[in-house]
């Protein structure tokens, strides 16, 4: 069998580093032993192709999960899923989660005093199409305080996963909003140290996608690694 | 022109919310063929402490060693009701288990052969990034000639990937340490 082609590696400066103690939790629960380099096997440059049997088609609206409407500014929320190279990756399962307008998550380990809003529970999922497009409807999320350091407060975000076309793609990531005055403060945010990669966490604001009376529309395309050349044959 | 890759993000402690629809215990239930066996351990922070915000995601061969994927080019039978892919929470007590198919052997890289094994990704709270380690197989005699556990240079620290027959069961123990002296290898994936 010939040697699979294998996937690009990130430069450090655009991936965060393990060990980031500006966020206090990695200091215990990151790698403290230097990783090994490993080859892209066969094992690495597959991987699971979920989705489009488990995905129903109310799955990618937020605002229509329960009898009532949920609080909050009504947004749209997609895009394109692209590899490195602008190629669009198809047929790729895309989750959501996020906490309300109020910035409360529906999950029993969160214990800030807000609203839960029982119409709104925050999940999401979607698979892209044949052009990696990807859309939600959902409620704009609030800010929230955490205990990282006194006065901290999270920027309004989601949480994106996206699976790609290998396990080597696998991207969990979360979408900031444009000009959020806490993202100069937020040390997850600012785990990376290259502007211009953090800047693929923030959507821009979309007249395209804004849905007249209806949401405003956020564009966030998400890229994942893509393949090195593919070797010539000699 | 290449495009920057999307930075990761922690998965943060509230993602059972949109994770929890795949969460799994035994990815092997419509499995037709091969030994099925249970991966158990704990998930354990750099003191010690079980972590019970974390998931693993599972992704292996089927009892052929053939990947459910386009990409495998080998010729050998794809399990329909055996996908490969699984994600297992940690519990409260940061203990997880898993019911699977003993994977079998796969091709490496230059005609080499891999030894059975599971590739693993970790997310956690406090985690920015996913990492990714192996398990292995402590009745696996082709583990000594294994390319991947080869490229592990401290040679004791090779132990952290081989999960460990209980005698008797078809079961294994193999935890995630993320610190320490029994730290588990992880990879530059």
């Amino acid at each position: 069998m010939a040697d699979p082609v294998g996937y690009k590696r990130a430069a450090p400066s655009t991936q965060p580093n393990y060990l980031h103690p500006a966020y206090q939790s990695t200091v215990k629960r990151s790698p403290s032993k230097k990783l090994v380099m490993l080859p892209h096997t066969l094992t690495e440059i597959t991987g699971p192709l979920l989705g489009h049997d488990a995905v129903g088609a109310q799955d990618a609206d937020l605002t229509k999960q329960h009898e009532g409407e949920p609080i909050g500014e009504r947004i749209t929320v997609g895009g394109r899923i692209l590899d490195e190279d602008g190629r669009a990756v198809p047929d790729t399962l895309v989750e959501l989660w996020q906490c309300n307008a109020t910035g409360r998550y529906h999950h029993d380990a969160d214990q800030h005093d807000a609203p839960l809003d029982p119409n709104f529970t925050g999940a999401g999922r979607v698979v892209t199409d044949a052009e990696g497009r990807y859309q939600f409807t959902t409620i704009k999320p609030g800010a929230y305080p955490w205990r990282n350091h006194y006065n901290g407060w999270r920027p309004a975000h989601l949480h994106f996963s996206v699976f790609g076309r290998s396990f080597l793609t696998r991207l969990v990531t979360q979408m900031y909003f444009p000009g959020d005055p806490l993202l100069p403060l937020d040390p997850i945010f600012n785990c990376v140290s290259e502007p211009a990669a953090r800047d693929r966490m923030i959507c821009s604001f979309e007249l395209e996608r804004t849905v007249p009376e209806f949401a405003l529309g956020y564009r966030f395309d998400m890229v994942l690694r893509g393949r090195n050349a593919t070797p010539m044959v000699g | 022109m290449a495009e920057i890759p999307t930075p990761s993000q922690t998965v943060g402690p509230f993602y059972a919310l949109g994770t929890s629809w795949l969460h799994t215990h035994d990815l092997a239930r419509h499995a037709t063929s091969g030994e099925r066996i249970t991966i158990a351990g704990t998930v354990v922070d750099g003191d010690g402490k079980p972590v019970p915000d974390a998931f693993l995601e599972i992704w292996q061969a089927n009892a052929q060693g053939k990947y459910a994927h386009p990409d495998d080019p080998q010729d050998k039978p794809v399990d329909q009701g055996f996908s490969g892919f699984g994600r297992v929470p940690t519990d409260k007590d940061g203990s997880f288990h898993f019911v699977t198919i003993k994977p079998g052997a796969v091709p490496g890289l230059g005609n080499s052969l891999q030894a059975p094994h599971i590739l693993v990704a970790v997310f956690m709270r406090g985690m920015l990034r996913h990492a990714y380690t192996r398990i292995y197989f402590s009745d696996e005699a082709t583990n000594a000639s294994d390319p991947v556990l080869g490229l592990v240079e401290d040679v004791a620290r090779r132990n952290t990937l081989v999960a460990e027959r209980v005698p008797g069961k078809p079961e294994y123990r193999w935890d995630v340490v993320m610190q320490g002296e029994r730290e588990t290898v992880f990879f530059d994936a």
